[in-house]
């Protein structure tokens, strides 16, 4: 029932996260945080099965500043999306297996902006734009549709917010508001908040 | 109750030493010598070769350097089958880096991986340290191109030259000498590596048998390994032994008019 959506244009990548932490049929918060940064450009966002969610992105955030320390250099976005794909296929064939989706945005000097979409069955893609959860049966298609490569972060964020208000007029469930932070050479940042419009 | 001789091997001596690990440093001083240099766009290993037997079948590859990945070539001092068992552990380290990252492993990342191993051999009892010292040679995007010399007792150390084997605190303080910073291209490292080499070895003619060139560089953002060919190590040595004599008859001449 959680949506995850990402952008990437010319030296940017954003990423909106919806803000409902929900259990059952009970919505218990309503301005949770699903993104983590993993280091000074590189942001992970996850949704699936609560713990796992937690126990999974911390694991693998405190891994990659554990390479920082020992190595005195980041791993670049490529490795560590890698890193971590290899982590969660290894978990899909243990007998308890990490139920998670993620969206990985990170700032490389070498490779630019970038975006690696990832589900809990370990597919890593590297992607212009990707959406995780029942959002993106509704927000892909607007994606597709207004999405160019030279786009830029004002435009990307207002695609976004027609996905976001288009969620909430079609889908059942309520996610009236999502969390955003954009990617790029000096690191990441917080933008406003994205507020669904009222039908 | 071998195994209380045998764990001495890891033992301090009264004085404080490690006479294990000095054995086998010392075996690498009668080993063939090894030589690096870094230049500014590129870097030259080259490798005595002891086994010069004309009834010894070639090797296909190359017989003293080895290629341990996309990104990096090492060169072995000490006894090879030592360094057998290590450069295939060194390929293994970076086979296991590449298929966690999906990227080339890091040059420092890797000699200090197989160091770990090495240092283990000086330290747990019952076993015999690697009788082997490496020079390394690699190209990583984090501090481009890199030299490196690790020693049996785990020890290693960034080079921008320096050499390993019989006779290398000669051939050291030649590459001290001469050695240009900053200034050095892969050609002008190959004519000092030959150089030194012709001076250092025990024989009085560097021949094209006798010696192993490597270099490595980088052409369209892909690392280049290259074993050099023997006739063009042969015009090398030509263009050397020509400035030699040309160096010798300017002497003699300075010297008559005395």
């Amino acid at each position: 029932m959680e949506c995850i959506i990402g952008i990437q244009g010319k030296d940017f990548v954003v990423i909106a996260t919806d803000t409902t932490a929900a259990r059952s049929i009970v919505a218990m918060k309503a301005d949770h945080d699903k993104s983590l940064q993993l280091s000074n450009t590189l942001v992970l966002a996850a949704v699936g099965d609560a713990g796992d969610v937690v126990n999974f992105s911390e694991y693998i955030a405190k891994n990659i500043q554990l390479y920082k320390m020992r190595n005195g250099y980041e791993l670049s976005p490529h490795a560590a999306a890698n890193f971590t794909r290899r982590n969660l296929a290894e978990s899909l064939r243990s007998r308890t297996p990490y139920m998670v989706n993620m969206l990985m945005a990170g700032y490389d000097d070498q490779s630019g902006p970038v975006l690696y979409f990832m589900d809990y069955l370990a597919s890593l893609v590297k992607v212009p734009f990707a959406a995780h959860g029942y959002g993106s049966f509704f927000s892909l298609g607007i994606m597709d549709r207004y999405y160019k490569s030279d786009i830029s972060q004002d435009k990307a964020v207002e695609i976004m917010t027609k996905c976001i208000d288009e969620i909430q007029k079609r889908f059942i469930v309520n996610m009236p508001t999502f969390k955003v932070k954009v990617v790029n050479k000096s690191g990441v940042h917080s933008l406003p908040d994205i507020l669904a419009k009222k039908a | 109750m071998s195994r209380r001789y045998d764990s001495r091997t890891t033992i301090f001596s009264p004085e404080g030493r490690l006479y294990q690990v000095e054995y086998a440093m010392e075996a690498i001083g009668h080993a063939g010598s090894c030589l690096g240099i870094l230049a500014s766009d590129g870097i030259v290993l080259a490798a005595e070769k002891r086994n010069t037997n004309k009834l010894l079948d070639e090797v296909s590859y190359s017989e003293k350097i080895y290629k341990l990945n996309e990104d990096m070539a090492c060169s072995v001092a000490g006894i090879t089958s030592d360094a057998n068992v290590l450069t295939n552990e060194l390929r293994l380290i970076a086979q296991r880096h590449l298929l966690q990252y999906q990227e080339p492993m890091p040059c420092e990342q890797i000699v200090s991986a197989l160091c770990d191993i090495k240092q283990a051999y000086t330290q747990f009892g019952g076993k015999r340290p690697f009788g082997v010292s490496l020079l390394y040679m690699g190209w990583d995007r984090h501090y481009g191109f890199q030299l490196y010399q690790s020693d049996p007792s785990g020890n290693y150390g960034g080079w921008k030259a320096t050499c390993i084997g019989n006779n290398s605190s000669a051939a050291l303080s030649m590459l001290k000498q001469e050695y240009k910073e900053g200034k050095t291209t892969v050609k002008d490292a190959l004519d000092l590596a030959i150089k030194v080499l012709s001076k250092t070895l025990d024989t009085t003619k560097l021949t094209s048998e006798k010696v192993e060139i490597a270099t490595l560089t980088r052409e369209k953002d892909v690392t280049k390994l290259r074993i050099l060919p023997a006739p063009e190590l042969e015009t090398i040595i030509k263009k050397y032994e020509a400035e030699e004599a040309k160096a010798e008859a300017e002497k003699k001449k300075q010297e008559k008019p005395m």
